[in-house]
């Protein structure tokens, strides 16, 4: 079943939002910062993080286009067919020299839909033979796109690549109001394919793990809680099997500040999540471990400050044809008010809750 | 400016204040609801879901507001949400409805 989008994106809408600076006023006003939510960065100097840095990279994050064949309600990338920004094969051999160094254990492959970049399969080959692990963000539904997407199970298994896919839910209704109509029925056709090859399947080796966000202006609950009801829900009503679910929080930038300021709830949800700032969670960020890299080979403290247009605090090494491992180590990480989102209640990273 | 009424959605957000007038009874009620909702032989989101029913059968808005959203933060979804609520009506309407026993046997006693 053809995917009917919901919405466009933010840039083919002309939306003012589509503009990083007035997502960013957004977030800072005058009016929002202090005198209504604390400012993030007193709140991190406060604990004793002064600067804020990395502990050490480990994980490189590549966001190789915008382009998706989705375009979901709340996506921070502004990501959908109208996007053409895809990283070129020059900027990946930047990516492959820089990961041969070995200083990075884990490559972690996002989008948009990574596997719609020409070059996804040559690049996941060339992190195979560097012995990496492999992460592929995958959205399930381009598995069942197009016939060329078709053999992807197979594809991934054939180079043990952890599948991470989005599932806000185990209904149609939730998972379709967020992600666009028939997104469901097709994300269960291309579990089942990816249950065929073994992904998800005890002691396969390959791991399935799916990702929870909450449809809505609300949090995520607790993640083993939510986890054991998917597995529940998923094996009983079509007979799919996962490794782990992460419950993620939607930051408030991007579409999803627009369905936000859109719906009144702009206000409280920031209310929320800074209520629920947990000092715990901190020092656990994923943009301590982690360096992003945009589809045009700038870096970032991690794809939301991409999103956000927020390149790397370090003058000598924001772009991978500069990168400079220990300028970036001792960087200091910008931190801003769409933070909180990263540390509500048990945190929130790529992999789910960080305590 | 709004319209003032009894209730005040807002008001919820100072349910701690309670402690003000009344602190060591505030804390150990605190203490006991929080104990309540936790994980036990029953889950978070069965919890919030039976917490939904009561919210409506004892027709308090503030708790309706809180446990439709923890309910939504648990995992429930609407069709469990409605689920639950039909059993509170159906509670309370039965709890009506049994009671007319008592008006009928009332009613033969009385009656040719
Ligand atoms: S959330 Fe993911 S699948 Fe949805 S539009 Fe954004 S990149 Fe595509
Ligand atoms: S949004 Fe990015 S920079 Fe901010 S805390 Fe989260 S990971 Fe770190």
């Amino acid at each position: 079943m053809a995917i009917k989008q919901r919405t466009k994106s933010l840039k083919a809408r002309n939306s003012e939002l589509a503009d990083t600076f007035v997502q960013l006023n957004v977030l800072n006003g005058k009016d929002r910062v202090d005198e209504k939510f604390p400012s993030f960065n007193k709140k991190v100097a406060d604990l004793g993080f002064v600067p804020f840095q990395p502990t050490k990279m480990e994980i490189f994050q590549m966001n190789v286009g915008k382009m998706c064949n989705q375009t979901c309600a709340h996506c921070h990338v502004d990501a959908g067919p109208d996007r053409k920004e895809i990283m070129t094969k020059e900027t990946m051999e930047q990516c492959l020299e820089v990961l041969a160094k070995g200083d990075f254990h884990t490559v972690d492959l996002t989008g948009g839909a990574p596997e719609m970049n020409p070059h996804f399969r040559w690049f996941v080959e060339e992190c195979s033979k560097l012995g990496l692990q492999i992460i592929d963000r995958c959205n399930l539904t381009i598995i069942v796109a197009n016939k060329k997407y078709h053999d992807l199970p197979e594809f991934f298994a054939k180079h043990k690549v952890q599948v991470v896919s989005s599932l806000p839910y185990f209904s149609a209704s939730r998972t379709d109001k967020q992600r666009g109509d028939g997104v469901f029925e097709d994300s269960i056709k291309a579990l089942k394919m990816l249950n065929a090859v073994g992904y998800g399947v005890a002691n396969s080796g390959l791991e399935l793990n799916l990702v929870y966000n909450p449809t809505g202006a609300f949090l995520p609950g607790n993640q083993a809680s939510l986890e054991q009801e998917f597995k529940r829900q998923l094996q009983r009503k079509y007979d799919i099997v996962f490794n782990q679910l992460y419950a993620i929080t939607n930051l408030p930038i991007s579409r999803f500040l627009e369905y936000l300021l859109d719906s009144g709830n702009y206000e409280d949800y920031m209310e929320k999540l800074v209520n629920a700032f947990n000092p715990a969670t901190v020092q656990s960020v994923m943009c301590r471990n982690t360096i992003s890299v945009g589809w045009d080979g700038f870096l970032y403290d991690c794809d939301f400050n991409q999103m956000l247009d927020l390149k790397v605090a370090a003058p000598k090494s924001q772009h991978i044809s500069d990168f400079d491992a220990k300028a970036l180590n001792d960087r200091t990480i910008i931190l801003n008010q769409h933070c909180y989102g990263c540390t509500a209640g048990a945190g929130s990273s790529c992999g789910g809750e960080v305590v | 400016m709004s319209e003032k009424t009894y209730f005040n959605p807002e008001d919820l957000k100072k349910f701690g204040n309670i402690s003000e007038f009344q602190p060591e009874m505030a804390k150990k009620f605190f203490a006991w609801y929080g104990e309540v909702f936790k994980e036990g032989a029953l889950t978070e989101r069965e919890k919030a879901l039976i917490a939904l029913a009561v919210a409506h059968s004892e027709q308090c808005p503030y708790c309706i507001d809180a446990y439709s959203t923890a309910c939504l933060e648990k995992g429930a979804d609407e069709e469990q949400m409605m689920e639950a609520v039909h059993v509170a009506a159906a509670i309370k309407s039965g709890a009506a409805l049994v009671n007319s026993t008592q008006m009928m046997n009332h009613v033969k006693k009385l009656t040719m």
